[in-house]
């Protein structure tokens, strides 16, 4: 018996291996998949949380023909052989989407002209597609004060969506995590353990897995928009991760190092501090080539072009724009 | 006189205690569990029983059971739900205070039934008089030989334990429960899968009310078919109803399920009548996250019926008329009372005990709360009210767990049967300002 199971995902179909949740067979199948917020591949057991990733079941299986009764976060369902899901073709869906995006809007603030991640921001993806022109909310809205959690992270606790990506992170990722999720409801909030600053050598990651601009490179911000810079595949030999990284250059200086995200937003080799905050020199790196950023980032309309000489980047490349 | 399973012996002095209790036909049900029957048998027991999960859901326990996973080889935990946290309900508490006994003899019989060599009693921590009670009674068992190694000779061997919890309500949830209970913050977990499956540390666990084990001993010394002839259709055995709000006894009900809710409401072995002889404007039949009801709908169904005290009756009408039993908490409100604030005061409360971890819940339940406090102060437009059905709907069946439908429920019933209340709020708010200050400086004096 083979171990594939078929399902169709508005009207398309796929055959996946046992074990595939809904929204990887639709990230496999390339198109209506389902956003996702608090979802990471990488990180075990997220998901669940955020619920933008919610979808409608129209047939539970072959074996089972009935709806599932309620929506159901596609990030933690399993495929089923004969499973037919509704996403962007129910209108159901979208009237849930709409509501959790409305929601997360709430205590978010659209600040997107003075935060770093403007430009690489899921949830500001999602308020272009679901969002309302005016706000039906007319009650106070959180504040924080920005706290510097450590010499190279500023957490904007305001710009939280609460997905607890940082915080599987750095369970998953280092060996003492000093970070977390203090209080309940709407007055949860990430934070050290007692004033702890986090430190060890891989906390840059949790930057990384942030889906808004809650944490922040404190070797970056404000140096760029981020559709304004460059970004350059590039290594370096590192005892510690495997060096894989973006550079984004502004001219020719490196204003920022990132860990290289997937499509779907997703790193795929975390990177250690060392290569995030204290390579920012070019001779330092060998530079692969500009990096793909796919179609719909805004990123991706300031092409630019560039013959790249490794070990210096090559200054000249520009803006096709300009 | 109703007939009483869990209440039969509660007026017997010294009924708190072993020798009492045991002196009663208390612990008999150990024995016969342990030297009569198989495991097996004993859940078979349960299952023609008809017993339904007291804690709210109302899911039929003897099924419950034999869904745990016999095949694997890991320990089986059965967990006792002694967090009690709804509003409107304290039947729990009351059932461990005065008679303590019932519920170990019943975690002793379930444990058996389920192959649990641990058990634990996880009760809500602000409870503290009611966890020493419970300390003091499982220290008599192990002292009599029912609990620890070798119970009565046999070779069943069984710890048990009380834990106190934090005092969240969402730790009542069940994988919330078992979250807290292993020592982490009491977040529920995404299902399936499970706990039958993927309980406690991993463990195939069952998680079962405080009332819905004390009824146990009494299905084994009965046998099964005893306890389903008492009550109505599927909702067999009785019930502990704790009533509250504007009637004569406010009080701790045992009832056979299937009485009327208007004997419930008037007869002097139960609520006593509405007090001060006013007027009946509303029930909240099963604990604040119900439907709240009318007068009208609450004695009579939507079809002409005579509501009765069961699952079916009152979820008689779905949400449309209807409402349920839930856990037993049974709130009444004369006619002086504001439904507006009511819902305030309950939104409020599942404002302050979501758990924050899904959007929906996080964001919406704060919502709702602001928009009725505005309401409630005389701040309110008429648009909020549809604002809060619709935000309402908005959280109802997208959320991790079932809080996300228990803020929701009530808001959308209220105004569901209220509409025109809430109306008179936004019109006329100097006037429902003023009767609030009236009755608080009433209160004062
Ligand atoms: C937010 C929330 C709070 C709950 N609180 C309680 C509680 O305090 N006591 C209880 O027995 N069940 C409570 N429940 C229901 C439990 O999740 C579970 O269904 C029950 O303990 C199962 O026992 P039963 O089958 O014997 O009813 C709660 C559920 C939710 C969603
Ligand atoms: S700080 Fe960022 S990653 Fe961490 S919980 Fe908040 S939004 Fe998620
Ligand atoms: S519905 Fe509310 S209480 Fe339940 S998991 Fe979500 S946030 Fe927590
Ligand atoms: S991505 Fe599925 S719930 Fe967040």
């Amino acid at each position: 018996m083979s171990d594939l199971i078929k399902i169709t995902i508005d009207g398309n179909s796929i055959e996946v291996p046992k074990g595939t949740t809904i929204l990887q067979a639709a990230r496999m199948i390339g198109k209506n998949y389902p956003p996702a917020m608090c979802y990471y591949t990488p990180l075990k057991n997220t998901g669940g949380k955020c619920r933008v990733c919610l979808v409608k079941v129209s047939q539970s299986s072959e074996a089972n023909p009935r709806p599932m009764p309620k929506l159901v976060a596609s990030c933690l369902t399993l495929a089923e052989h004969g499973m037919v899901v509704e996403n962007e073709s129910s209108p159901e869906v979208l009237e849930a989407r709409d509501g959790v995006v409305e929601f997360l809007l709430i205590n978010h603030p659209l600040d997107c002209p003075v935060c770093d991640q403007a430009g690489e921001c899921d949830l500001q993806n999602l308020s272009f597609e679901h969002g309302r022109a005016e706000t039906r909310y007319e009650e106070g809205r959180r504040e924080f004060e920005k706290i510097d959690i450590g010499a190279n992270i500023q957490l904007h606790m305001t710009r939280c969506i609460l997905c607890y990506r940082c915080v599987y992170l750095a369970d998953q990722l280092t060996d003492q995590r000093v970070h977390g999720v203090i209080h309940r409801g709407d007055v949860s909030e990430i934070s050290t353990f007692i004033q702890n600053a986090i430190e060890n050598d891989f906390s840059g990651n949790i930057i990384d897995v942030c889906p808004v601009g809650a944490l922040t490179d404190k070797t970056y911000r404000f140096k760029q928009r981020v559709w304004f810079s460059k970004p350059f595949d590039a290594h370096r030999h590192c005892p510690k991760c495997s060096g894989k990284s973006v550079l984004w250059m502004k001219n020719d200086q490196i204003i920022r190092v990132t860990s290289r995200k997937d499509k779907f937003g997703e790193v795929i080799d975390f990177i250690c501090n060392e290569c995030r905050f204290e390579h920012k020199d070019v001779s330092h790196w060998n530079i692969e080539g500009p990096r793909d950023m796919g179609e719909n980032s805004v990123i991706s309309a300031n092409k630019y072009e560039l013959p790249v000489v490794s070990p210096a980047v090559n200054v000249d490349a520009k803006f096709v724009s300009e | 006189m109703a007939r009483k399973i869990l209440l039969e012996h509660i007026d017997v002095p010294g009924i708190q205690t072993f020798e009492v209790y045991r002196k009663m036909g208390g612990y008999e049900a150990v024995a016969k569990a342990l030297k009569q029957m198989s495991p097996d048998e004993i859940v078979e027991e349960v299952k023609k029983s008809g017993l339904r999960g007291r804690g709210g859901a109302g899911f039929p326990t003897g099924m419950k059971w034999s869904f745990l996973d016999k095949k694997s080889d890991k320990p089986r935990y059965l967990v006792c739900n002694a967090d009690e946290s709804e509003p409107g309900t304290f039947k729990d508490r009351y059932l461990m205070e005065k008679i303590p006994h019932i519920l170990i003899e019943g975690m002793i019989c379930s444990s058996i039934a389920l192959g649990a060599r641990t058990s634990y009693i996880y009760v809500r921590g602000e409870m503290m008089y009611v966890i020493k009670i419970l300390e003091k009674a499982i220290q008599e068992a192990y002292q009599a030989g029912f609990l620890g190694k070798n119970i009565l000779g046999t070779d069943y061997s069984l710890d048990l334990y009380v834990q106190p919890g934090g005092g969240a309500y969402i730790c009542g949830e069940e994988t919330a429960l078992l979250e807290s209970l292993e020592g982490k913050r009491g977040n529920p977990r995404n299902k399936p899968p499970f706990p039958a499956l993927w309980g406690l540390y991993g463990c195939p666990t069952v998680v079962n009310n405080v009332e819905t084990i004390a009824d146990v001993p009494w299905i084994i010394n009965h046998g099964g078919e005893a306890y389903a002839s008492i009550g109505i259709g599927k909702s067999t055995g009785t019930k502990l109803i704790s009533a509250c709000g504007n009637i004569n006894n406010p009080g701790v009900y045992e009832i056979e399920l299937g009485i009327t809710v208007e004997e419930f409401i008037n007869s002097d072995e139960y609520c006593g009548g509405i007090a001060n002889g006013r007027k009946l404007k509303a029930v909240v039949a099963g604990g604040s996250s119900v439907p709240i009801l009318p007068a009208d709908l609450i004695l009579t169904t939507a079809s002409g019926e005579q509501r009765r005290m069961t699952y079916e009756s009152l979820s008689d009408g779905g949400f449309v008329s209807g409402t349920m039993l839930g856990s037993g908490g049974f709130i009444v409100y004369d006619d002086r009372q504001c439904i507006v604030r009511n819902l305030w005061n309950f939104t409020r409360f599942y404002h302050h005990e979501s758990c924050g971890q899904c959007s929906p819940c996080r964001e919406g339940t704060g919502w709702m709360e602001k928009v009725l406090h505005r309401i409630e102060n005389g701040h309110g437009k008429m648009s909020d009210i549809d604002l809060l059905v619709d935000v309402a709907k908005k959280i109802e069946g997208k959320t991790i767990c079932p809080l996300g439908e228990a803020a929701a429920w009530p808001v959308a019933s209220a105004i569901r049967h209220f509409r025109a209340e809430f109306e008179e709020h936004v019109r006329h708010p100097d006037s429902c300002v003023k009767k609030h200050l009236h009755r608080e400086m009433a209160h004062a004096h």
